[in-house]
C-alpha cells in the first residue's frame, strides 16, 4: 500500500531517525528540493549512512534524487544504490520516456557494479511539467522498474503560468489524466502533497477528492497528515463487512459452478468481485 | 549507611535532617500514634474583624519569630506575589532563619534567592525549581532541601514530622472575619486544594487578599473557623500567571505518537470500562492523551467515572459532555477551570490529603484506575526520576508523582526517548523519586514497555493493532545507542536535597554537585 508518503528533509538527522515512526506508508528522503545547494554533499552522505544503517521498520523506503538536469543526481544515485535498505528512487522532473531511460540505464548499470539483483529498484517518477503530464502513459511504460507517476504541485503550477487556489482547480485536470495514465499502465497514481499542514479538514476533503478520482495515495509533508489519509483511504467496518459477504457468496457461486449470484439483491460478478477483494487489501485483511 | 528497597545507599543520619528512616517499600511503613495538631485558639464576639493593616502588621500579629515555619500554596502559580511579599517584609522586620514549607516555588518566586544569600531563610521544604534547584545544587544552602509529594507533605504535617507556625494563605476572595473563597476575584484561581492542611494545622492563619467582600463570602473555601487574621493588599498576583487562557492540544507529531500509543495501551487495559477514572494533567503529552481517550470513549461508547488532580479545560469539556462524572480538583490550571468549579457541583474541590495523603482514610488516588505522569528519565528497574536533570540539579519538585503512581491500578509515564541528546532511559537513574513497584509502563516513540511485573497487562497488550512492544532491555539499549555515553554526574560528599517517599521514609538523597 502506498496511501502515504512521508517526506523527509535528507539532512536533518533527528527527522531521518524518527520518519519512519509514525506510521506511513513509505518515507522518501529527500535530496532535492528541502536541502539547499550548499548542503548537497553533506545530505547525501547522511541519508546514504541512514540507509546502511536500515532502521526503518517496515515501510518502503525511497530516495528524491536531484533532477537530470543537475550535476548530483549521478552522485546521488552512486551513494544510495548500494544501501541494503532502499527500496525505490523517486526522480523529480520526468517529463519523457527518454528521462526514464537515462535513469533506467544508470540504476541498472549501479545495480551490477555493486550486486544489486538487477530490477530492485523501482522508480517513482514526478511529473512536473505539462510535457511530463501529457506524457504520463508513456513515461509509466518506459520501464518495468516504475512503480508510480506523480503530478507536481508547486512546479506543475509554475508551468502552467497559474497559481496555487484553495480549491486546486488548476491540477484537477492533471490529475485526473494521471489516474489514466497510472492506472492504464498498472502502476500507483499518486497525489502531490497538500502544503496547508494544520488544515486537516482541507487535507481530509482533498484526499477524499482524489481518492474518489482513483489515486492510490498521496505524497505528505508532515507526519500528522498521516492518520487523516488514512482515515480516508481504510474501507469502514461496514465496507469490509459487505465485501467479506461478497467474496464469500462468489466462492460458493464457484465452488457450485454459478457464475453470478447477488448479495444483498445487487448482482455480483466480476469487477464486483474485484473490488471487495481490494478493500480488504486496503484493509489489510487479504 | 544503609541499603534501601530501591538499592540506594543512604546514611542512616543527614546533618540538617535528622535520623533517617529507610524506604522499605512502597505500602511498608505503617503509621503509630495520633495525628499532631495546631494550638488552640479563641475568639468571642469582642473581636469581630480579624483585619490588620498590612503584611508587616499580619506578621507582628501573628507571632512570627526567627527560626520558624512559614508555609505557603501555589495555586497562583508563576503569578504570585504573596510569597515574596511575605518575606520582603520578614527581611525589613530583621526576622531570620525561616524554615519556607511552600507546596511549590515558582520562577517567580526567585527572589526567594537573595533571602537565602541573606539568611532570612535557612531551610526549604519543598520543590526547588529553576534558579532556587541550581543554587541548591551547587551548595547554596547549610541543611538540605527536603522534597516531599503532594499526599507526602499533608502526612508530614499530621505526623507532625513538620510543624507549621504560621501558613500564609492567598486568597482570591476573603471577607473581614476569614472566610476565603478561590474561584471569585480578579485573582480567582479555582480550587484551593493544597492549602486547607496549612489551615488546617497552623498555629496561625493568615489570609492574604485583594478582594474583600461583605460578611459572610460564600462560596467558602476555608472558613472563618480556622483563619486568624486577614489584611488587604492591592494585588495578591498577576492573573495572566495564576491561568492559562484555554489549554490546546499539542501538534507536536512526536508527543501526539507517544499519546496514541498511550491512549491505546490504556484502551486495551481491564480498565477501559463504564466507571474508568483517570489523571492525565497538563502537559502537552497528558492533554493528547485524554484527547485521545475521548475519541475512543465516543467510538466504544464508555463513560468515565471521574478526573483527579490538576484540572484543565479540557476536562472540563469531559465533564459538560458526560464522559466523565465528576471532577476532583486539587488545582484548576486555566480559565475554563476556574469557571467550572464555582458553578458546577460535580466539580468538586479537594484537599491535598483528600488527594493523595497516604495515612489517612483513603486518599482519592486510591480509586484512581489510570495516571499519565512524565519523568526526567527512568531505569531498568522502571524507577523514576522527576527531581533531578540528568547532569544532577535539583530542578523540579515531586508533585502527585508518587501519590498517583501508588494509588492508580495503570501507571504510565509516558515521554520521549531523548531529549536532546540526552536519554530518558538509562541503566540506574541518578535519583529515584518513584520506585519501578508502583510504575507498570513506559511510552516513548517507539512504543510500549511494559513492566514484567504485570504480565497480565503483557498479555492484554501484546498483538493488539499498531501498538509496538518494546522489552526494557531494547529501549534501554537503544537508548544508549543513539545518544551515545554520557559522563557521570561529578558530585562532592556534601547531601544538598533528601527526597521522601511519601509516607516519610528516605528513598534517595541527592548530592552537592562539583563546580
Amino acid at each position: 500500500m502506498r496511501r502515504t508518503m512521508l517526506y523527509l528533509p535528507g539532512n536533518n538527522p533527528n527527522m531521518l531517525t524518527k520518519g519512519h515512526l509514525f506510521g506511513s506508508d513509505g518515507v522518501i528522503l529527500d535530496l532535492e528540493d528541502a536541502v539547499a545547494m550548499v548542503e548537497k554533499d553533506a545530505a547525501r552522505i547522511l541519508v546514504s549512512k541512514y540507509l546502511k544503517q536500515g532502521e526503518f521498520g517496515g515501510v518502503e523506503v525511497t530516495v528524491r534524487i536531484n533532477g537530470i538536469d543537475t550535476e548530483f543526481w549521478k552522485k546521488d544515485l552512486e551513494a544510495i544504490v548500494p544501501m541494503k535498505r532502499l527500496d525505490g528512487i523517486r526522480a523529480p522532473k520526468v517529463d519523457s520516456a527518454e528521462t526514464v531511460k537515462i535513469l533506467d540505464e544508470e540504476i541498472s548499470r549501479l545495480e551490477d557494479k555493486y550486486g544489486v539483483p538487477q530490477g530492485k529498484l523501482k522508480l517513482f517518477c514526478l511529473l512536473e511539467t505539462a510535457k511530463g503530464i501529457l506524457n504520463a502513459y508513456e513515461i509509466a511504460t518506459a520501464s518495468p522498474r516504475i512503480a508510480a507517476i506523480i503530478p507536481g504541485g508547486e512546479d506543475l503550477r509554475a508551468d502552467l503560468k497559474t497559481e496555487r487556489s484553495m480549491d486546486g482547480t488548476e491540477l484537477e485536470w492533471a490529475r485526473r489524466f494521471v489516474v489514466f495514465a497510472g492506472r492504464a499502465a498498472g502502476v500507483d497514481p499518486l497525489d502531490t502533497v497538500f502544503s496547508r499542514v494544520t488544515d486537516d479538514e482541507g487535507l481530509r476533503k482533498e484526499t477524499q477528492f482524489i481518492k474518489q478520482l482513483g489515486f492510490a495515495g498521496k505524497s505528505i509533508i508532515h507526519p500528522n497528515q498521516i492518520r487523516i489519509i488514512h482515515d480516508v483511504f481504510n474501507p469502514t467496518e461496514a465496507e469490509i463487512a459487505k465485501a467479506q459477504k461478497i467474496l464469500a457468496a462468489a466462492k460458493e457461486a464457484a465452488e457450485r459452478g454459478q457464475g453470478a449470484v447477488t448479495v444483498d439483491g445487487k448482482m455480483v460478478d466480476t469487477p464486483v468481485v474485484k473490488r471487495a477483494e481490494y478493500v480488504l487489501v486496503r484493509a489489510g485483511l487479504a | 549507611m544503609t541499603i534501601n528497597a530501591v538499592k540506594r545507599e543512604i546514611p542512616d543520619y543527614i546533618e540538617g535532617y535528622g535520623k533517617v528512616r529507610h524506604y522499605q517499600g512502597a505500602f511498608a511503613r505503617k503509621p503509630e500514634g495520633a495525628i499532631a495538631g495546631a494550638k488552640l485558639r479563641c475568639f468571642n464576639n469582642d473581636v469581630t474583624d480579624k483585619r490588620v493593616s498590612s503584611i508587616k502588621e499580619a506578621i507582628k500579629a501573628s507571632g512570627l519569630k526567627s527560626g520558624m515555619t512559614v508555609s505557603f500554596h501555589h495555586h497562583l502559580r508563576n503569578g504570585d506575589y504573596v510569597v515574596n511579599m511575605v518575606l520582603d517584609a520578614c527581611a525589613e522586620m530583621g526576622i531570620k532563619e525561616l524554615t519556607l514549607f511552600p507546596t511549590a516555588l515558582f520562577g517567580v518566586h526567585k527572589k526567594v534567592i537573595d533571602h537565602i544569600k541573606s539568611g532570612v531563610v535557612t531551610k526549604i521544604m519543598g520543590s526547588v525549581n529553576g534558579p532556587i534547584g541550581q543554587l541548591v545544587s551547587e551548595g547554596g544552602m547549610q541543611v538540605p532541601v527536603v522534597l516531599r509529594s503532594h499526599g507526602g507533605r499533608p502526612r508530614a504535617v499530621m505526623a507532625g514530622d513538620v510543624h507549621i507556625d504560621v501558613a500564609f494563605i492567598a486568597a482570591p476572595t476573603a471577607d473581614k472575619y476569614g472566610n476565603i473563597c478561590g474561584t471569585l476575584g480578579k485573582s480567582a484561581c479555582g480550587s484551593l486544594g493544597y492549602a486547607f492542611t496549612d489551615a488546617d494545622y497552623a498555629d496561625k492563619v493568615v489570609a492574604v487578599t485583594d478582594n474583600l467582600v461583605d460578611f459572610p463570602a460564600s462560596p467558602v473555601s476555608i472558613p472563618q473557623t480556622k483563619a486568624d487574621i486577614v489584611v488587604e493588599v492591592p494585588s495578591i498576583g498577576d492573573p495572566a500567571g495564576i491561568v492559562s487562557g484555554t489549554t490546546k492540544v499539542t501538534r507536536d507529531p512526536l508527543r501526539l505518537l507517544i499519546s496514541r500509543y498511550a491512549s491505546q495501551l490504556i484502551e486495551a487495559s481491564p480498565y477501559f470500562k463504564d466507571g474508568i477514572s483517570f489523571q492525565t494533567g497538563a502537559g502537552g503529552i497528558p492533554l493528547a492523551v485524554t484527547a485521545f481517550m475521548k475519541e475512543a470513549m465516543l467510538k466504544k461508547g464508555i463513560k468515565g467515572g471521574f478526573g483527579l488532580g490538576g484540572i484543565t479545560g479540557y476536562f472540563v469539556e469531559l465533564l459538560k459532555e458526560g464522559l466523565v462524572g465528576k471532577l476532583m480538583d486539587v488545582q484548576s490550571f486555566d480559565l475554563d477551570a476556574v469557571r467550572s468549579i464555582g458553578e458546577n457541583p460535580n466539580h468538586i474541590e479537594i484537599s491535598a490529603d483528600w488527594y493523595a495523603n497516604p495515612w489517612n482514610c483513603g486518599a482519592a488516588v486510591n480509586m484512581l484506575d489510570v495516571v499519565i505522569l512524565g519523568a526526567t528519565e527512568v531505569d531498568t528497574d522502571f524507577n523514576a526520576n522527576v527531581n533531578t536533570e540528568a547532569d544532577g540539579a535539583l530542578l523540579h519538585g515531586t508533585g502527585g508523582h508518587q501519590d498517583t503512581a501508588a494509588g492508580a491500578k495503570l501507571t504510565i509515564i509516558a515521554q520521549p526517548l531523548l531529549r536532546g541528546r540526552i536519554p530518558c532511559v538509562t541503566d540506574s537513574v541518578y535519583n529515584v523519586t518513584t520506585p519501578g513497584e508502583v510504575i507498570d509502563a513506559i511510552v516513548t516513540e517507539y512504543g510500549v514497555t511494559i513492566n514484567p511485573r504485570r504480565k497480565d497487562l503483557l498479555d492484554a497488550v501484546s498483538g493488539v493493532k499498531d501498538l509496538p512492544l518494546v522489552p526494557m532491555e531494547e529501549l534501554a539499549a537503544r537508548a544508549k545507542k543513539m545518544s551515545g555515553p554520557t559522563d557521570p554526574v561529578r558530585t562532592t560528599d556534601r547531601i544538598i536535597g533528601v527526597v521522601e517517599w511519601r509516607d516519610g521514609t528516605v528513598i534517595d538523597i541527592v548530592r552537592q554537585l562539583k563546580k
